[in-house]
């Protein structure tokens, strides 16, 4: 059976010629870029090439990109380091669907060391009130971190204005554009976002190495203390075969932006626009018109995540889901908790998030399945909308 | 991905006995759309054996496996047998179930003991939850007596145990104290002190300033730690004799339990700590 993936936000393909670009650095050209032998030294050649393609995707300078291991630790960095240089300042603005690695950590920070954090809700399309984020900001706010697009919903947030407004206010900014970097534009050179997160895995390059952009002349502490790595601010001998991979990915993302907001996102809107005609009692959610091109959230009502996740892999089909049974929690999405998504669907929400490696044909496929496995579940289910359904008396604590 | 059983997938995939019974004996109907899992279970009984039993169910694969593999074990059975089948028995039926998936077959024995007490014409037909004693975990709607019920029966020993089994901690989180409670009281540990027939004011003999400074520290050091772990918080807006008013932020400005919260929370903890005669109003 072939498989079909539409989880490219959970990670993605390896680009072939990403993969080939890597390949020599595991078995033969294998030195440590420190070393001062040229064995190593041709290894730093590459690993500085691979820094100026990052900065090349970002619009940024290549010595404002420190290579980390994963979007988690660029957001940690950048959170742990806003704070450390500003100990006087006691206050975080982050919002209520940003990703784990921003949330815990706040919550983390909150508990365990005594900040105050405000988390910005949304609307029920899962947008964010500017005058609302404009007020939170105070005197004492060391960093405002907000995600450039959602992972759940890729709902697309306007941190380039909101990091003007940071400015004016004399707050670091943070942006965690691990699912935007590679498929929208970004600029940092006309925009006063201070930090940006991005992951490898996400762009086609493999798991295990990231970056995070620092502008320059930011106070700045590292994480991880330890060698002379990557300027002094991100200690432990480098993922070469990680980076060098990292590079060659945003180079190709550059190539293949526009492909990204063409086929990728009319492959998107047909699969979309699909089930919602072939599927009774099914809805988009977030905002449809500012949303990265390759993500789409449908809400199946009526039936749980899991069971169709579990029966779409059945038939080949790799999806996402944000009910609760998929993620060992026992509350749905939190951020389509946060916009307000009746229970009714909460619980049943696929995420489909495609690449430029997805085709027609397959889209096709998902149209001819999925239709057949939301039939079935609905008839073992005691809910549909032309029954009553037991009163929802117990709504969930924030 | 859960690890499941062949079995539980078996049923998953080809659940058994789906459907309803027009002229059922019992009827059992647990959970709900917002707790994320319900089972509706219907039973036939004739001269005290159960002749067919089927089921509808909104949940995940193993809620569905759980739910079919209850009918098949009730097919057969005589209603004396039936009595005797706990949530352990439908997870050994299926060879086991993901540990975070107990509550799964938890719900089949409450469905179970709903319809048979339907049978007996002692108790409505559609029921969320066996609605017995206090309300422990507001976001899930569990009660005390299921959960000592739960422990004792599948002699859990830590809260995660107990979320796993009821769900009971897996929301807001604010049960926990309460869960580490009862699990103490089912393990012999201790027993919840009885409350003193007459509530005494902490507050009396204090001045007015004094008072409201008590008010204040309790609560900046015992209500707003309890709300900002959940990314919510309350500000003290004014203090009118025994009226305060608060007016809720963050995370609880737009939470659909903050009236809970208001009267379950706050103020029950300034009655306690105050005085019994406090009321807390949303300004």
């Amino acid at each position: 059976m072939k498989t079909i993936y539409m989880d490219n936000n959970a990670t993605t393909r390896v680009d072939p010629a990403v993969f080939e670009e890597m390949r020599p650095y595991f078995c033969d050209l294998y030195g440590n870029p420190s070393s001062m032998h040229r064995f190593g030294g041709q290894v730093g050649v590459r690993l500085r090439e691979a820094r100026a393609r990052v900065a090349a995707l970002l619009r940024c300078e290549p010595d404002e990109i420190i290579f980390t291991s994963c979007g988690s630790e660029s957001d940690n960095t950048a959170i742990r380091s806003a704070l450390s240089a500003q100990p006087d300042k006691r206050h975080i603005v982050t919002t209520r669907v940003e990703h784990p690695a921003i949330l815990s950590l706040c919550k983390f920070l909150e508990k365990k060391e005594g900040y105050d954090v405000t988390y910005l809700g949304t609307d029920e399309r899962g947008r964010i009130d500017l005058d609302e984020y404009r007020d939170a900001i105070r005197n004492d706010t060391a960093i405002v971190s907000v995600m450039w697009a959602n992972n759940e919903t890729g709902n697309i947030y306007p941190v380039e204005k909101m990091a003007v407004i940071a400015r004016e206010r004399g707050t670091v900014f943070h942006t965690d554009a691990v699912q935007a970097v590679g498929k929208i534009a970004i600029d940092l050179a006309t925009t006063p976002i201070d930090m940006l997160s991005l992951s490898g895995h996400k762009l086609h390059a493999p798991k295990g190495v990231g970056a995070l952009f620092v502008r320059k002349r930011l106070p700045f502490r590292p994480f991880l203390i330890g060698g002379h790595q990557e300027s002094s601010r991100r200690a432990g001998t480098e993922n070469t075969t990680g980076i060098i991979a990292l590079g060659k990915a945003c180079e190709l993302a550059m190539t293949h932006m526009d492909e990204e907001n063409t086929s990728v996102k009319t492959l998107r809107n047909r699969l979309e626009n699909g089930l919602l005609e072939r599927i009774p009692d099914a809805i988009v959610n977030g905002d449809r018109g500012n949303r990265l091109p390759n993500t789409t959230n449908i809400s199946f009502g009526y039936v749980e995540g899991e069971a169709i996740l579990l029966m779409m892999d059945q038939m080949g089909i790799c999806a996402s889901s944000g009910s609760a049974c998929t993620s060992g929690s026992l509350e749905p999405s939190h951020v389509l908790r946060a916009m307000g998504v009746p229970f009714t669907f909460a619980h049943g929400s696929i995420r489909f998030s495609l690449s430029r490696f997805n085709t027609g044909a397959e889209v096709d496929s998902v149209l001819d399945t999925l239709p057949t496995i939301i039939e079935n579940l609905r008839k073992l289910s005691p809910f549909s909308a032309d029954k009553s359904a037991p009163a929802c008396t117990k709504a969930f604590s924030e | 991905m859960w690890e499941y059983t062949d079995k539980v997938k078996d049923h998953f995939l080809n659940p058994r006995n789906v459907g309803t019974i027009e002229d059922a004996d019992g009827v059992g109907e647990v959970g709900s759309l917002a707790c994320g899992d319900a089972l509706t279970l219907y039973i036939k009984v004739n001269d005290s054996v159960i002749v067919d039993a089927k089921f509808q169910t909104f949940g995940c694969a193993s809620a569905i496996a759980s739910s079919s593999a209850l009918t098949e074990m009730l097919k057969g059975k005589t209603v004396a047998e039936a009595e005797r089948i706990t949530n352990k028995d439908i997870a050994e039926y299926l060879g086991g179930l993901p540990r975070e998936k107990m509550h799964c077959s938890v719900m089949g024995q409450e469905a179970l003991e709903q319809a048979l007490k339907h049978m007996r014409g002692e108790a409505p037909s559609k029921m969320e939850h066996s609605h017995e004693g206090t309300l422990i975990c507001e976001c899930f709607g569990v009660f005390d007596e299921e959960i000592l019920r739960a422990i004792k029966q599948n002699d859990l020993k830590t809260v995660e145990d107990v979320t796993s089994f009821t769900k009971a901690g897996g929301g807001c989180g604010k049960c926990i104290d309460d869960l580490e409670r009862l699990l103490k009281e089912a393990h012999g540990e201790g027993v919840c002190p009885t409350p003193s027939a007459e509530p005494v004011s902490p507050a009396q003999g204090l001045t007015n300033i004094q008072r409201m400074h008590l008010i204040e520290s309790v609560i900046d050091n015992e209500i707003r730690p309890m709300l900002q772990r959940d990314g919510g918080d309350i500000r003290l807006l004014d203090i009118d004799r025994q009226l305060v008013s608060v007016q809720f932020i963050g995370m609880c400005s737009n939470c659909p339990s903050s009236h809970l919260t208001l009267h379950n929370l706050i103020e029950a903890k300034l009655k306690e700590k105050v005085d019994p005669e406090i009321s807390v109003r949303e300004g």
